[in-house]
């Protein structure tokens, strides 16, 4: 029997499978058991309820997706009413996702979901900062660091960074969230794109950008996932493209010690529940006994000189 | 008929959740497959318990082979056409148009699908009684088609006017008739669609034995038609809406459709088609 289990900072899961923020819900609970996640983590919310994007929100490529969602929900109050209480039902500890546009307001988050049910915060950090001219917080290091601060000083709760992909050096980002007492990194959210449809002239999402997803971006993340692992000593947990157990095994390999599996949970939910059982038959005919063992195994190739 | 008693009335969603059904993830192999015209495929799929207790407007879920010339990343959304519950079995009708209906075409007898379902909130059925009026255009018929079947159980009269651009387009037409259905159809071909025409013939049919309920699927003209249509415009009416999805289960938030936060309010909101909808009330969507 593999030991699966993996801590990250303070907060101990079974395993290191768990639901990308966005792309996991009540239904999940109708469709899957999702008492087997490593973790449960929840779509972003933010301060005050929001309508989201004009769709069309959702364009299809051949291995990827391109969303425009813009983060409609209901508000941190129904959250904390409605979606707390139905997630304390199962055992993977609750991760909440927060978003919000001042620091601030990162920070009164926090402290509203500092309530027994929640076992951490996850700080999405890809919006628009309304005081930097709309430029994302994960785009700037000073502003991530103070996002991650303000949020740890709000909360005992451990916290953790999202990071965003749409940067030029993600370890200086990553380092930044370090400093600032995030506990965890998870690397990362979605890739800036657009797509144009020839036969109306109209952008294929509503907000022309969207956050391009899928098994298409997995070479990109990972290699930030590597970059920011050689970057910084608190734990990365790999986020982008996963969908089978040899896509999250790449991950661990490159040094992160738990996975996100996102867009693949919408063309099946049973993804999570495969890439779990895969690395349980991964670990079993290769006689590891622990699956941290081989987090950041990867060999090198040989030089010549 | 537990998922009947969920048909929601507006804002009715958080007390139908509790009791909501387990979503299959399923296998099903395919027992018939044809051309019902130059476009439409009639796809019927053997299908586990669950699949069965699905009401008219639900839908399923299609994942679509990868085939040599399409293959589509995403599943295809796709409300039944019909059910046979002594049979096990499950039945779609849909239009061939992009890669992922494409890929469904290439299925053939004992091939095997993944399906996942049944989903979304369908028709509410709980006070149609007398006289109902479906009014389908193109593959929209499909969806009509299972709700005429179940009316037809409960003995409630149904007229059908299906509508589409050719003779040779329209779909459904021996099959309603065959369980009772009154069907008129009507062409772009012989003008006999047009709006005003078609607002015409249905104040006529309504004349002659009033509607109780009106339902509709497949234009978003017909919608208008039926919200503006002195006579019928008052009754309890109900609309399928089609989005392109992405999960269908509510978390990904790609298929939202505007809508009244309730009848006769200004106040838009997004709501998801795969949870809210398909079907909407009329009154609720915007004209």
């Amino acid at each position: 029997m593999t030991d699966l289990s993996v801590s990250i900072g303070s907060l101990h899961l079974d395993n290191p499978v768990m639901p990308a923020s966005g792309t996991f819900g009540e239904a999940m609970a109708r469709a899957i058991d999702i008492n087997r996640l490593g973790a449960i983590v929840t779509k972003t919310i933010t301060e005050e309820a929001r309508e989201g994007n004009p769709p069309p929100r959702v364009a299809e490529f051949a291995d990827a997706t391109l969303f425009s969602i813009g983060i409609p929900g209901k508000g941190v109050g129904h959250y904390l009413d409605t979606q707390v209480p139905f997630y304390r039902a199962f055992r993977p500890p609750l991760v909440a996702s927060v978003s919000a546009d001042t620091v601030e307001g990162f920070a009164r988050l926090a402290r509203a979901l500092s309530i027994p049910g929640v076992a951490a915060i996850e700080a999405n950090v890809s919006c628009p900062n309304l005081r930097k001219h709309g430029l994302a917080f994960g785009m700037d290091a000073q502003a991530t660091h103070d996002v991650v601060r303000a949020m740890s000083a709000a909360t005992s709760l451990p916290v953790w960074a999202k990071l965003t992909p749409n940067v030029g050096d993600i370890a200086e980002i990553a380092c930044a969230a370090e400093a600032g007492g995030a506990q965890a990194l998870v690397v990362a959210n979605a890739l800036l794109g657009m797509a144009v449809d020839t036969a109306t002239f109209l952008p294929r999402v509503g907000s022309v950008t969207g956050g391009l997803t899928g098994p298409a971006t997995r070479p990109i993340l990972l290699r930030m996932a590597h970059q920011c692992v050689e970057a910084v000593s608190i734990p990365v947990i790999g986020c982008g493209g996963i969908s089978t157990a040899q896509d999250a095994l790449e991950y661990l390999l490159v040094g992160a010690r738990a996975v996100q599996v996102g867009t693949a949970s919408f063309v099946s939910p049973r993804a999570m529940l495969d890439v779990l059982e895969g690395l349980e038959t991964f670990c079993g005919e290769r006689g590891i006994r622990r699956l941290q063992d081989i987090v950041g195994g990867m060999k090198h190739h040989p030089r010549f000189q | 008929m537990h998922a009947d008693a969920c048909a929601p009335a507006p804002g009715a969603a958080q007390t139908c959740r509790a009791a909501s059904p387990a979503i299959e993830e399923a296998h099903c192999p395919v027992v018939r497959h044809a051309w019902v015209n130059r476009e439409c495929r009639h796809l019927v799929l053997a299908a586990p318990d669950p699949f069965l207790a699905a009401t008219p407007g639900q839908f399923f879920h299609l994942r679509c082979p990868a085939t040599s010339e399409a293959r589509a990343f995403l599943r295809r959304p796709m409300s039944l056409y019909s059910l046979d519950r002594s049979r096990g079995q499950v039945e779609f009708l849909y239009k061939v148009t992009g890669a992922g209906t494409r890929a469904l075409a290439s299925l053939e007898r004992g091939d095997v699908v993944n399906v996942l379902g049944p989903l979304g909130t369908g028709f509410n059925l709980h006070k149609v009684g007398g006289h109902a009026l479906l009014l389908g255009r193109g593959t929209g018929v499909a969806t009509l088609n299972h709700l005429a079947e179940c009316l037809r159980e409960r003995h409630v009269r149904v007229t059908a006017v299906l509508s589409a651009r050719t003779r040779e387009g329209l779909v459904s037409e021996d099959r309603l008739a065959g369980r009772g259905v009154q069907t008129l159809c009507v062409t772009d071909e012989d003008g006999s669609s047009d709006m005003v025409r078609l607002g015409e013939t249905l104040r006529k049919l309504h004349d002659q034995a009033p509607f109780s309920f009106v339902a509709t699927c497949g234009s978003q003209r017909m919608i208008r038609l039926l919200q503006s249509l002195e006579g019928l415009r008052d009754l309890a009416g109900q609309a399928a809406i089609e989005q392109p999805m992405a999960c269908a289960l509510g978390m990904c938030w790609a298929c939202v459709h505007p809508v009244r936060q309730a009848a006769g309010t200004s106040a838009i909101r997004y709501e998801r088609v795969c949870v809210e909808g398909p079907v909407f009330d009329l009154a609720r969507l915007p004209t």
